[in-house]
């Protein structure tokens, strides 16, 4: 190789080949430092079926209630159509007597709309508030054709009340983690990246208020108010914040010194083009390690509530709901089984997500 | 009690068997498996020392020579790394694959090794004295007092002053030379009978660096160890080598007694690493310029505090009171050794850090002017960092790096309109602009030089503050990027505040040069008068240690 070959430092189209450099992700460009992760998460089995199980059963309760309603999806009546599912229409349109909304459920009902038509059901038909009166046997009643996984003690159909209650559930840890997300990343990053006073004032501020007994405050606000899903979360997000400032602060105090950084600032880049642009990309692998644990902490502190009854308000299809059910029904163990396999399986695959995404981002760990 | 009957008192060390080297490689080969795909670092080298022999192995970054080096002893992270092929045969020994077992009998008592990063490579948790006698004790059935005298007599052999005082300290107490001189310390405990070196003096200043060979190369004649030698710096090879292998892309390009080859190198390669030194400038810098910019009595001080108020009792005087004036078209070098407080000057000039005294950029007070004020002015004066890796956001591609300014500054410029001037700056510089969307990692560190480079221009500054923008290369590409510097210069008539600790660089590129120490200037003048004509001790030790490798005697610089 003569000199002249090798000497220029002038990149040449060859330099450093890119191995993939239209590498896409889900129609994303990604770096390869994304595939990597991409594929040390492939690479965990668990982690990748406890996602495709975990993405099923959230959507399936997203569409709840196309899976369980005391309403039909479709009815043909008389050479029309009708979807109760989505429009409320009077008895009287089926022939009926009252002008109130139709119960499909109603033998009288059934019988006058398949006279002139049929009706197209969901593959359960309860709601999770249905009361099923036709039971031979009192509630709660054991599994049967009827109610798949039977009922608790005020006749409403379990595996209804499941459904909901797990797409409560996700939802509501779903929103604890993005907002407490957003707060705790402004939080951390402005704390880490200007220091000084506001650093160390905030920093105190949070050791008080982190030592507020969450449980006590909510109790105390939930006598006051009667606790609905948006109350809950703004208590919940009071204090499930502070879980992501420490980290986000420590990487943007790491991070502020960095040459690019200061090559951002010597631009006349503002405050937060830096905090955001230059050194949150960088520090978000934390908080993406957190979530999926953020997420099964704020199930588990729901279904907490609703067990000892400051949760949701009464008759909200809910996981702990169901829990105090089985306690309060130990002769109907349908109940306990189900609320234990149902919270047990959902925290289990969030935990085996978290444990995977958690390693994807180790950088000890080797693809080889 | 000398150090040469040590082996005497203790037993241990036998006589290497006679008609062989000391060591011997044969055909090495050392390849790394990294995902599926395999790494050739080390392709059939072949190489011997025999005892009392100081050899060195030259070669740029990536060329293979550490781990070269780290396979004698067998360090490399295996099965990651393996041999295709090959022999280390050490006084007729096979280390290649030899169990774990034998190879640390030999480890730290037959071969030892010295590294290049003396911050990491002490254990901070462990005093001085623990961390020399542990090797002692795993090598020689020793006493402890005996370990200790030991102790002493190494302390006193490297060079450090005091050592009873000395046995307690913990490495963070230490200067960087001391720390050099323990880790040498512990390398020499059980008088091994090859000493590798690998990088020693990379990481410290030229002073420490002259005063660390001037050891080495005095414990050698006493103890008459061989020496392996690796480095980039060619101007340690030749002072210390008696024969010289080039290294490049994983083989020995050349090969021979140090004087011959650098008198007739023959191969391209090795005359190609001879030439590239930096030259001294010969264009002389415009004449009757305006002042760009004037410091007068700049000061940074970070408080020291303490107490259970968080008291301020004191201040560290990173920059005390530097008055400067550059003119519009030259460069002022500012060197000094770390810690003298020239990046900090740099820092505070570009008002990145807070500091006192006046900050006049082409006759504005810069001091005192709120962000938005600031704002204009940035656009007049930039920064290139040293480090090229981390003065790239891992996370942005180049194009958004460079065009960063562009969306800062010119905030009605359209995307395509942005696009071309980083197209632009990028063929300034010397990149191929269809690189534009790939990331810094896919480039070399000189690339990524370039790179900040790029970013710095595309505002078009008059000022650019160079924090040592080559210290991190290889000596080729040094060269290449100083051209590349001197030519911006020229076409765009810009001022630059070069800092760095690396006098040849100064030479090529500054016309006027300060010379810093503690945060004050000791000397500053044109350069060929500071350098030529020290006027001071200190300048005068810097120069001697940068341009001849010898250490100063005087105490003009610390140990």
């Amino acid at each position: 190789m003569s000199v002249a070959e090798r000497a220029p430092d002038v990149m040449p189209a060859t330099a450093v080949p890119p191995p993939d450099a239209h590498d896409t992700f889900l129609g994303f460009r990604v770096t390869p430092l994304t595939r990597r992760r991409l594929d040390l998460f492939r690479r965990n089995k668990l982690a990748v079926w406890s996602l495709w199980a975990f993405v099923a059963i959230f959507t399936l309760s997203l569409f709840a209630e196309f899976l369980c309603n005391d309403r039909p999806l479709l009815i043909r009546y008389d050479g029309q159509f009708y979807s109760p599912i989505f429009v409320a229409y009077p008895e009287t349109k089926f022939g009926g007597f009252f002008e109130a909304e139709a119960d499909y459920r109603d033998p009288f009902v059934k019988e006058l709309i398949e006279e002139k038509g049929w009706i197209l059901w969901p593959p359960i038909r309860f709601d999770y508030r249905t009361i099923n009166y036709e039971m031979k046997v009192p509630a709660p009643s054991p599994p049967s054709r009827d109610n798949w996984l039977g009922t608790d003690d005020q006749a409403r159909d379990v595996l209804a009340r499941v459904v909901y209650g797990v797409r409560i559930s996700i939802l509501f840890g779903f929103s604890v983690v993005i907002f407490s997300s957003i707060i705790g990343i402004i939080a951390g990053a402005t704390q880490g990246y200007w220091g000084g006073r506001w650093d160390l004032y905030f920093q105190r501020f949070m050791e008080i208020w982190g030592s507020v007994p969450t449980l006590y405050v909510i109790i105390i606000i939930a006598s006051v108010f009667t606790p609905n899903f948006w109350i809950l979360l703004g208590i919940f997000l009071l204090f499930s914040w502070m879980g992501l400032v420490g980290l986000v602060r420590t990487e943007f105090i790491r991070a502020r010194n960095f040459d690019y950084v200061r090559a951002a600032r010597a631009l006349g880049a503002s405050d937060w083009v830096v905090m955001f642009k230059h050194i949150l990309p960088n520090a978000m692998v934390s908080t993406m390690t957190m979530m999926p644990f953020m997420l099964s902490g704020s199930v588990t502190l729901l279904s907490g509530l609703d067990f000892i009854g400051y949760g949701l308000p009464a008759g909200s299809p809910s996981l702990g709901e169901l829990v105090l059910q089985a306690r309060n029904n130990l002769h109907a163990p349908w109940l306990g089984f189900t609320a234990f396999f149902t919270l047990g399986t959902l925290l289990m695959l969030l935990v085996f997500i978290g444990e995977g995404v958690r390693d994807a981002f180790d950088p000890r760990k080797n693809v080889a | 009690m000398s150090v040469v009957d040590f082996q005497a008192r203790v037993g241990g060390g036998g006589a290497p068997a006679a008609g062989t080297h000391l060591l011997e490689v044969k055909d090495l080969a050392v390849s790394f498996r990294i995902g599926r795909r395999t790494i050739e670092a080390v392709r059939g080298v072949s190489f011997h020392i025999d005892k009392g022999e100081t050899i060195a192995v030259v070669g740029e970054s990536g060329s293979g020579k550490s781990v070269t080096a780290l396979s004698i002893l067998q360090l490399l992270p295996y099965p990651k790394a393996f041999h295709p092929a090959g022999s280390i045969k050490f006084n007729g020994q096979e280390l290649l694959g030899a169990p774990d077992r034998e190879l640390r009998k030999i480890r730290g008592d037959k071969i030892s090794m010295i590294f290049q990063e003396p911050m990491t490579s002490l254990n901070p948790l462990h005093t001085i004295e623990k961390q020399i006698s542990e090797t002692l004790f795993l090598h020689r059935n020793v006493t402890k007092a005996q370990a200790r005298a030991r102790v002493l007599e190494l302390l006193n052999l490297v060079g450090i002053k005091e050592p009873e005082k000395r046995l307690e300290s913990f490495p963070h107490t230490l200067s960087g030379g001391q720390r050099q001189r323990v880790m040498i310390a512990m390398a020499l405990a059980n008088e091994p009978d090859l000493l590798i070196a690998d990088e020693p003096t990379t990481a410290v200043d030229v002073t420490i660096q002259a005063q660390i060979l001037k050891l080495l190369d005095e414990i050698q004649r006493r103890m008459g160890m061989a020496i392996l030698f690796i480095t980039h710096e060619l101007g340690i090879v030749r002072k210390l080598a008696n024969r010289t292998y080039v290294m490049h892309q994983g083989r020995f390009v050349e090969e021979g007694p140090t004087a011959a080859l650098f008198k007739s190198p023959r191969h391209e390669y090795t005359r190609m690493l001879l030439a590239s030194e930096p030259k001294p400038r010969r264009d002389k810098p415009p004449e009757g310029t305006p002042v760009i910019l004037q410091t007068s009595a700049l000061k940074v001080h970070f408080p020291r505090k303490g107490g259970l108020f968080g008291r301020t009792f004191d201040y560290v005087r990173a920059v005390d009171g530097v008055s400067m004036t550059v003119r519009a078209g030259h460069t002022l070098g500012v060197v000094g050794e770390s810690g003298s407080g020239k990046t900090t000057l740099g820092l505070a000039v570009l008002r990145l850090l807070r500091s006192e005294g006046s900050i006049q950029f082409s006759g504005k007070e810069l001091q005192g002017l709120g962000f938005n004020e600031l704002r204009p002015m940035r656009r007049e004066m930039q920064i290139v960092f040293q480090d090229p890796y981390g003065s790239l956001s891992p996370r942005l591609s180049v194009a958004q790096i460079i065009e960063e300014g562009l969306v800062v500054h010119n905030k009605d410029m359209t995307w395509d309109q942005r696009r071309a001037v980083v197209a632009e700056a990028m063929r300034e510089v010397g990149l191929d602009p269809s690189a534009m969307d790939r990331y810094p990692h896919e480039f070399s560190g000189g690339q990524r030089q370039r790179i900040s480079i790029a970013r710095a221009l595309v505002l078009k500054p008059r000022l650019i503050v160079l924090d040592e923008p080559t210290s991190a290369l290889d000596r080729t590409v040094q060269v290449q990027i100083l051209d590349l510097l001197r030519d911006l210069r020229e076409r765009h008539g810009l001022t630059y505040l070069f800092i760095s600790h690396d006098l040849k660089v100064v030479r090529s590129i500054a016309d006027h040069v300060i010379v810093m120490r503690d945060g004050v200037i000791v000397e500053q003048g044109s350069v060929d008068e500071v350098l030529d004509r020290p006027r001071t001790a200190y300048a005068a030790a810097l120069v001697k240690a940068a341009f001849e490798l010898v250490a100063d005697e005087s105490g003009a610089v610390r140990a």
